[in-house]
């Protein structure tokens, strides 16, 4: 069989190495499997074609997944991107699967005529087209590679396993790209805060970049209120409050306006950085849809705005306020 | 795993009801063959088999994905598709660009 390439249901310690790096957001174009077909254990001409994209994190959790079983993988070619989010672009697309049954040779390969296709292809690829155009059925599998397993020998997928959920887990393997995504404007920011305000200036930056990147994903489904900009405003309001009081205390609070100005300032800056940094987290949740996260920016911008200008006013009265000697 | 024999009709797109006015997705039963590729294709839950036709489950919590209208072999779903993402909106409309999502342009 030839075009046919043998691969592992194991990772190598190379492997998790790469995993490490995606998950660092290190060149993150550039995890790529080179497309076409291959195979995993001893499969025959009647062992099933399970689809997936050349996003290095997708291929390996679907290998990873099928140890003790033959079958055939087909990788599109999605640039590096994986399923879902190529299936949202039209890459992971009718046309592309059409194009890589064809390109590899699958109809002389195997002789049934179905593709297994993950659940979350689905916004890419009409079925009934591609059963039009190559013969093949395509079949939706589930959304999780983990329960591929269980759907080959079932032969079908359960309720649970056509479910997006969004747990703990995988909210928190988002942080360290999300730190990364955030890395050069709050150095930035942090910088200024400690030569203009001083350490507890720098505190206040620190504990809004670790609500927004990391307490934030971490809470998401505790924290009150519908929409993610006002979860994050009731974070930054929870994280701002202890913070003021525990800087007032460090400080020394004379209860001079200088200083309570500055605290105040702060306390009016937290929900709307946090509150903003929520915001731009629709895009990693697994259920925002384009018309709901319209709504939200329309509704909540204006408020982040209004609340950002206001706290630096606060902030600005403070310093020059000091500096000019006014308090 | 029985592969689905369906009949493909409906030039057109769905003519379909006024909506909820929470997402923009439309359902018009009349044109339903309840073939259930919807509920095999929506991660939410969406959709659920009924007598006759298909019904709206959960329609609330569709996030216009748009796997269901794009495999609905007699288009009897409409929803306009796009992804939820504030960074990739607010982005395109301050450079007065494109929306670009998930990908090279995006996230960075």
């Amino acid at each position: 069989m030839t075009g046919v390439t043998s691969t592992t249901t194991t990772l190598t310690g190379r492997d998790k190495g790469e995993h490490v790096l995606i998950r660092l957001g290190y060149r993150r174009m550039f995890h790529r499997i080179k497309p076409g077909l291959y195979s995993v254990g001893n499969p025959s001409p009647e062992s099933p074609v399970l689809v997936t994209a050349n996003f290095t994190l997708s291929f390996d959790a679907l290998r990873t997944s099928l140890g003790g079983v033959d079958a055939y993988i087909l990788v599109l070619d999605t640039k590096g991107v994986n399923v879902w989010c190529a299936a949202g672009k039209g890459t992971f697309g009718t046309d592309e699967v059409v194009r890589s049954v064809e390109a590899s040779g699958l109809k002389d390969v195997v002789t049934h005529r179905k593709l297994v296709l993950p659940q979350l292809g689905a916004p890419g690829v009409a079925a009934h087209e591609v059963k039009k155009r190559t013969g093949f059925a395509v079949l939706f599998g589930p959304v999780r590679a983990s329960d591929v397993r269980e759907y080959l020998r079932l032969g079908k997928a359960t309720e649970e396993m056509r479910r997006v959920r969004f747990p703990t887990q995988d909210r928190a393997v988002l942080i360290p790209v999300e730190m990364k995504n955030y890395m050069w404007p709050s150095l930035a920011i942090a910088v200024a805060s400690l030569l203009l305000g001083g350490w507890l200036a720098l505190t206040a930056v620190v504990l809004a970049f670790l609500s927004g990147t990391t307490l934030f994903p971490l809470l998401l489904p505790h924290l009150p209120t519908k929409h993610f900009t006002s979860k994050g405003m009731t974070l930054g309001l929870l994280v701002s409050l202890p913070f003021a009081v525990l800087a007032s205390y460090l400080s020394g609070f004379n209860g001079s306006p200088g200083t309570l100005s500055a605290l105040a300032g702060v306390i009016v800056l937290m929900p709307p950085v946090v509150g903003y940094m929520g915001l731009n987290w629709t895009g990693c949740s697994t259920y925002s849809s384009r018309t709901g996260v319209k709504k939200e920016i329309f509704r909540f911008v204006p408020v982040i705005v209004v609340l950002l200008v206001a706290g630096l006013i606060m902030l600005a009265i403070s310093g020059v306020g000091q500096l000019a000697g006014w308090f | 795993m029985e592969s689905l024999e369906i009949p493909v009709m409906a030039p057109e797109p769905c003519a379909c009801g006024p909506g909820n006015g929470i997402n923009t997705l439309r359902f018009e039963p009349r044109r339903c063959i309840n073939c259930g590729r919807c509920t095999e294709v929506c991660p939410h839950g969406v959709f659920r088999r009924g007598e006759k036709t298909i019904e709206l489950a959960n329609e609330n919590d569709c996030m216009e994905c748009g796997a269901c209208a794009l495999n609905c072999p007699t288009r009897a779903i409409a929803v306009e598709s796009g992804v939820g993402c504030a960074a990739a909106m607010m982005k395109a409309a301050i450079l007065g660009k494109d929306e670009v999502v998930c990908g090279e342009d995006c996230c960075e």
